[in-house]
């Protein structure tokens, strides 16, 4: 005997929608005209919506706790590094190469004789700012563009889909050594303008098909109906309802994209010293793994942290958003 | 049958057909699904018609094409003589305004994002010569009030409220314009026993306030019977039979209708025993392959050759045309003959 | 008595309080015979038959009280490996959305097959020869051809008749029907309620049919249970209950529904909604939109009274009621 899924929900949405408790309509002309009706002994507060339901989940969530307080400590040292640490990242002192550690510099010194507590601390700037610009821009593209294909679909829809394929198929490290070794610009842009250039299909693709699912709603019909026009229908109501999973999507993928800058970087084709950079840090101090570990393990926990961080953030963006999982 | 006195909506062949592709970028056309198959009818002003027919029959496809939410393959829509197929910006929406459309879902057709007050009001501000700017929260709030609802929920969200609740809120909407007609598909039928009637009664009196004509689309022959002045019965995307209620309903000509009225379960055990019923053999056949000549005749007891080779046309057919009982209506079968299905008064339980 | 249903509850918990689901249901079905309970979403009468069946969520869903008798054995004290041996061979279930209560990867011929391999331990070609067998038992036209293809390509009608082969496989004591044709046609609902008669009385089966369309009921029912929040507020043999309700939530919904063979005038609605699962009125849940509620309604819960032999209401005033309707 198979057994049916069993959604709990739709035993208890008879109810008057789980929960939110019910006005007792009434028969329409002995209708009780007074909030809350004779049914009304529901614990009715403000207007919930999936914003603030979500919300509410999240701050119960310890995972979403402790990976906003990551990342909020993140962005916060991206923007004054010298709050926490002093001295410059370029300061270096061949003197001190591979020492451990010592005053001022908790995290030891690394084969140039930089402070590696120093570089670690300057290094989240690249990183937070390379994961958040690539993370917009590949959302903006790829929402506009899988979006606008998904409602009008036709030709263009066709064109775009293949076009996403052709993207999917290209790999993204060998994509980089190839298009950015050509590059000779020191600056983050490069960097993330090839992160938005690979990843907006993926964005593109969730955008299509969660535009496309919002768009068969009655509701969107009901606007068409009422003479609403295709800009009306897609920003009031299809969009609004369709942002949820890419929202999930990208910040997901901003842990990836930070990932992807070490790894450029790592290869030398993303950015190059005298930048200062989590990936530069690792590849520099892979060599003297053996003499002075700490100088590859400081930089690359701080990635590991960062990425699990942005994932982890993400997951319970989805749990939150999606109703099925409550 | 002859139109009634002043038709606002006149439906004359009206076809849709969704083409089946095969092919990734450039797409070849290898069938058609023929969900609307040469549809006619009248609508008269203040007359509700009732369409009734199985899942596939093309009836919602029908509710689609007269709100313009699909265009026609062929055949035309007149609203007050106007063909409406044809209309595009400005002038579409103008028609817009006049009919509108209460949809099945409650649960899919208010949006989760908007509160009710938003979603009632979203009509004046698409329409903005509708109602002055200041004025619509006020207007807004009369139409909670008509449809049964506290007036101060404007603010709440539709998830809010229960099934019949949102559906009122559904029809508050379609309200707004002030149209003179409302297709409404299957606008009671995802709501409990209870609240069906409730549901029911409101769209009952909403007629006869603002002098609303309906086309009610349903499954449920009683619920249509109920509210219907005429009713069309759909088979495969045409209207096999269409009459008053009390021709459809007491006097059945067409075999399809019939077989419909039997197998409606009678909420009257009494009735299992002195009731005939005809239970047809098989599925629906789908609409990508329909049957030639009439398309009722793979199901049909009394099909013989000729239903086979020759399409049947919805008129008065030839052997009830001199009389003028309640036989005399339009329905496609070759072979029509009355045969009463349902029990009238007196066979049934008294009524209550 | 094959199943005997006595004061049963069952809650879920939800982020929102406890939903009380079920709150004291009895209930008894005897071989060959049909059971039909009646009720609204949210009503507790497809939990009460998760129960029965031990296929309740849990969490959230948890039963906090109550027997299952079922062939004098009390199912709620099995183990679950016990339990699992009595669903599908002794008691099997059939449900509204046969799409998706089959696999859709298997061919039906497999889940067929599958019933006889894993209960009776036959060989593949044995089962695959029972699966033909059964399809023609449940008449879907060619079987022999038909036994190899997926779920999706078979009608709506048709897989709800494979949805009752499989129920019926190992020919099991008890049926419980949820909702069985509620998403079909009414030109197929009648073909299928029909097979589904005819082999409960060929089988001998005990039916419980879980519906909300008092046609259906009507048209197949032996005995009658309607449910309301949780309860069971009246209980008869089929035939009385249409003739002369003794409970004004039955009342309602007979008066509520619109008739065929004739045009009405307004339809009598119940006013107000069904109650909300977390906040139960006090007294008789119904009171709030009952035409005779009363002040002792509000405070009272009434008990199932007896009206005759065979038949119960929880309404304090069930002979006013009855009196009403045959005035």
């Amino acid at each position: 005997m198979p057994e049916q899924p069993y959604e709990p929900d739709r035993v208890i949405a008879g109810t008057g929608a789980g929960g939110a408790m019910d006005l007792a309509a009434g028969e329409a002309e002995t209708l009780e005209k007074t909030p809350g009706g004779p049914l009304g002994t529901g614990p009715q507060g403000k207007p919930r919506s999936l914003w603030s339901d979500a919300w509410r989940d999240l701050r119960r969530n310890p995972v979403f706790i402790v990976s906003a307080l990551v990342i909020l400590f993140l962005v916060f040292i991206s923007l004054w590094p010298s709050a926490i640490a002093s001295g410059s990242p370029l300061a270096c002192d061949l003197a001190k190469s591979q020492d451990g550690a010592g005053p001022g510099a908790p995290f030891g010194y690394d084969g140039q004789g930089c402070n590696v507590y120093t570089r670690t601390v300057y290094g989240a700037r690249t990183s937070v700012t390379v994961g958040v610009l690539a993370t917009l821009g590949v959302s903006i593209l790829g929402s506009v563009l899988g979006g606008l294909a998904g409602f009008f679909g036709g030709l263009g829809d066709s064109l775009l889909s293949r076009l996403t394929d052709i993207f999917f198929a290209i790999p993204v490290v060998l994509g980089g050594l190839v298009l950015l070794s050509v590059v000779t610009s020191n600056t983050v842009w490069p960097v993330i303008g090839f992160m938005v250039l690979l990843g907006w299909p993926q964005i593109s693709r969730i955008a299509r098909g969660s535009v496309i699912t919002a768009r068969q709603n009655d509701y969107v019909q009901a606007a068409r109906a009422l003479g609403a026009s295709n800009s009306r229908m897609l920003l009031r109501h299809i969009a609004p309802n369709a942002v949820a999973p890419v929202i999930v999507v990208a910040t997901i993928a901003l842990g990836t994209y930070i990932a992807l800058e070490a790894t450029l970087s790592y290869l030398g084709v993303g950015l190059k010293p005298p930048s200062v950079s989590w990936g530069i840090d690792i590849s520099a101090a892979s060599p003297y793994i053996r003499n002075a570990p700490h100088a590859l393990l400081w930089p690359s926990g701080a990635l590991a942290v960062t990425v699990l961080a942005f994932i982890m953030l993400g997951d319970a963006v989805r749990d939150a958003l999606d109703p099925k999982l409550r | 049958m002859s139109a009634p006195a002043e038709p606002v909506l006149e439906v004359d062949g009206l076809v849709k057909h969704y083409p089946l592709t095969r092919g990734v970028l450039f797409k070849k056309q290898i069938g058609a699904v023929k969900a609307v198959d040469g549809v006619d009818f009248t609508l008269g002003r203040g007359e509700t018609l009732g369409i009734v027919g199985e899942s596939g029959c093309g009836k919602s496809t029908v509710a689609k094409l007269l709100c313009n939410l699909e265009r026609p393959t062929a055949g035309a829509i007149r609203y007050k003589g106007e063909d409406i197929t044809k209309l595009s910006g400005r002038a579409l929406k103008a028609v817009r305004r006049n009919i509108q459309m209460v949809f099945q879902d409650p649960y899919t057709s208010l949006n989760p994002r908007m509160t009710v007050g938003d979603i009632i009001g979203e009509p004046y501000e698409i329409h903005p010569e509708a109602a002055p700017k200041g004025d619509r929260r006020r207007r807004v709030q009369e139409l909670l009030d008509v449809v049964g609802l506290n007036p101060e929920y404007v603010n709440r969200y539709p998830h809010q409220f229960s099934g019949g609740q949102r559906q009122r809120i559904g029809i508050a909407r379609g309200l707004a314009l002030r149209p003179e007609v409302i297709v409404a598909d299957e606008p009671v039928s995802a709501l409990d026993v209870s609240v069906q009637a409730q549901v029911i009664n409101l769209l009952d009196r909403l007629q006869s306030e603002f002098e609303l004509s309906y086309v009610f689309i349903a499954h449920d022959l009683s619920i249509v019977r109920h509210i219907s002045d005429r009713v069309g019965v759909m088979y495969l995307g045409r209207i096999v039979e269409i009459g008053r209620d009390a021709e459809i309903y007491d006097h059945p000509t067409h075999p399809y209708t019939q077989a419909l009225l039997s197998a409606v379960p009678v909420p009257d055990p009494e009735a299992r025993e002195h009731r005939e019923r005809i239970i047809l053999s098989g599925d629906v056949p789908s609409p990508t392959d329909i049957p030639s000549g009439c398309r009722f005749r793979t199901r049909c007891w009394k099909a013989r050759e000729r239903c086979a080779l020759e399409v049947p046309q919805l008129a008065v057919p030839a052997e009830f045309r001199l009389a003028t009982g309640p036989a005399a209506h339009d329905s496609a079968c070759l072979f029509a003959e009355e045969k009463q299905v349902v029990p009238v008064d007196g066979a049934g339980p008294e009524a209550p | 008595m094959l199943l005997d249903v006595r004061d049963l509850h069952v809650e879920f918990r939800t982020r929102d309080g406890v939903a009380r689901a079920v709150n004291g249901v009895s209930y008894s079905v005897d071989a060959g015979e049909t059971l039909a309970v009646l009720g609204e979403s949210g009503s507790g009468k497809s939990v009460t038959a998760q129960a029965v069946m031990g296929i309740l969520d849990s969490p959230p869903g948890r039963i906090t009280g109550g027997e299952i008798l079922f062939q004098g054995q009390d199912l709620l004290t099995l183990k679950e490996e016990e339990r699992r041996k009595v669903r599908g061979a002794r008691m099997a279930m059939i449900f509204q959305d046969a799409l998706s209560a089959l696999n859709p990867v298997l061919s039906v011929g497999d889940q067929l097959g599958e019933m006889f391999e894993v209960h009776r331990g036959m060989s593949r070609k044995d089962a695959r020869a029972r699966a033909v067998e059964l399809m023609d038992r449940v008449r879907i036209p060619g079987a022999a051809q038909r036994v190899r293809d997926y779920p999706h390509q078979f009608s709506g009608g048709m897989r709800q008749r494979i949805m009752i082969a499989m129920a019926l496989a190992l020919e099991p004591a008890l049926i419980i029907a949820d909702e069985p044709t509620t998403a079909l046609d009414v030109t197929v609902q009648a073909q299928v309620m029909d097979l589904l008669a005819e082999l409960q009385r060929e089988y001998r089966m005990g039916l419980i049919l879980i519906t909300h369309d008092l046609g259906v009921v009507a048209d197949v029912a032996d005995r009658i249970a309607v449910m309301y929040a949780g309860r069971i507020v009246e209980t008869a043999p089929v035939h009385d209950i249409y003739k002369a309700p003794a409970h004004p939530y039955t009342r309602g919904l007979l008066d509520s529904i619109p008739r065929l063979d004739q045009k009405g005038q307004e339809l009598y609605a119940i006013k107000g909604l069904p109650p909300n699962l977390m906040h139960i009125p006090a007294g008789c849940a119904f009171h709030p939109r009952c035409p005779m509620a009363r002040d002792e309604c509000r405070t009272d819960e009434p008990p199932l009274h007896e009206v005759s032999a065979e038949r119960g209401s929880a309404c304090h005033f069930w002979r006013e009621c009855l009196d009403e309707r045959t005035r």
